[in-house]
């Protein structure tokens, strides 16, 4: 699935890296606790979160990550943004809650693992 | 025998939310080294943990990335309280982390096993009122 998909999915405002909008990936997580996001995240691309501070988008690029979605339009602060935009991730943001941002993305085919639905 | 390449970092304890920022450091300098992604995402998950607990418990301290031929160690050293009892810490889920540091997303006591699961060894030498140092190496 494309960034850019996810963006139309949840009805998502690009916060930055709109010139990645076009990358492809293929799972994600949903968690406000970066502790696990840590310690079970396995090769996902796509970290969905409620939680807003520096230490969430260090989390997602120690994992590798390349596109974080906030939900419940919780606005990250810009020396997050600054600090995304240093390593080329993307972010967004949806008025939507987590359970239903990762259920609709879930349900059009981004897994868990990066299988195909 | 070659020397090892050698990263140092102070790792500041006053302000959370620069926690990580050696780690992000020694993820750049050992891409630019032509490390493996692999490799080089274990390092730094295992560093990022082992930064954010010296933030919290220990006021910061200090890491070293040592890059050997076959494996890479990277050694925390803090001046911090110690750790009482290094088998309850090493329990996943047991975090004596306060509350102000579970609302930003940590201390949900997976750090240290974390740390242990990355890496293929671990040490740590701890002493209570001096501080702990901790050990890891990644064979590469």
């Amino acid at each position: 699935m494309k960034i850019s998909t996810i963006k139309e999915l949840l009805d998502a405002e690009v916060l930055c890296g709109e010139e990645n909008l076009d990358h492809e990936v293929y799972s994600a997580c949903g968690s406000d606790m970066m502790s696990d996001v840590l310690a079970y995240v396995k090769d996902q691309a796509v970290l969905l979160t409620g939680l807003v501070n520096p230490q969430v988008v260090r989390t997602a690029e120690m994992m590798d990550m390349v596109c974080i979605v906030f939900v419940r339009s919780k606005t990250p602060t810009e020396e997050m943004i600054r600090l995304a935009e240093e390593s080329g991730m993307v972010l967004l943001r949806s008025k939507k809650r987590m359970y239903e941002a990762c259920g609709k993305l879930y349900a059009c085919g981004l897994g868990v693992n990066g299988e195909v639905k | 025998m070659n020397e090892a390449v050698r990263f140092h970092f102070v790792v500041d304890g006053e302000d959370f939310t620069s926690a990580g920022q050696a780690s992000v450091q020694v993820k750049k300098n050992l891409r630019k080294l032509g490390i493996s992604p692999e490799i080089i995402r274990k390092i730094s998950i295992a560093m990022y943990e082992g930064e954010i607990n010296m933030v919290i418990h220990a006021d910061g301290g200090e890491a070293d990335v040592l890059v050997y031929e076959d494996r890479i160690e990277i050694i925390l050293t803090d001046r911090g309280p110690g750790i009482a009892n290094i088998d309850l810490a090493m329990q996943e889920g047991f975090s004596t982390a306060p509350d102000n540091v579970r609302s930003l997303g940590f201390g949900a006591g997976m750090g240290l096993p974390n740390m242990k699961r990355y890496t293929d060894d671990m040490k740590i030498e701890s002493t209570l009122g001096e501080g702990t140092t901790i050990t890891m190496t990644v064979k590469l």
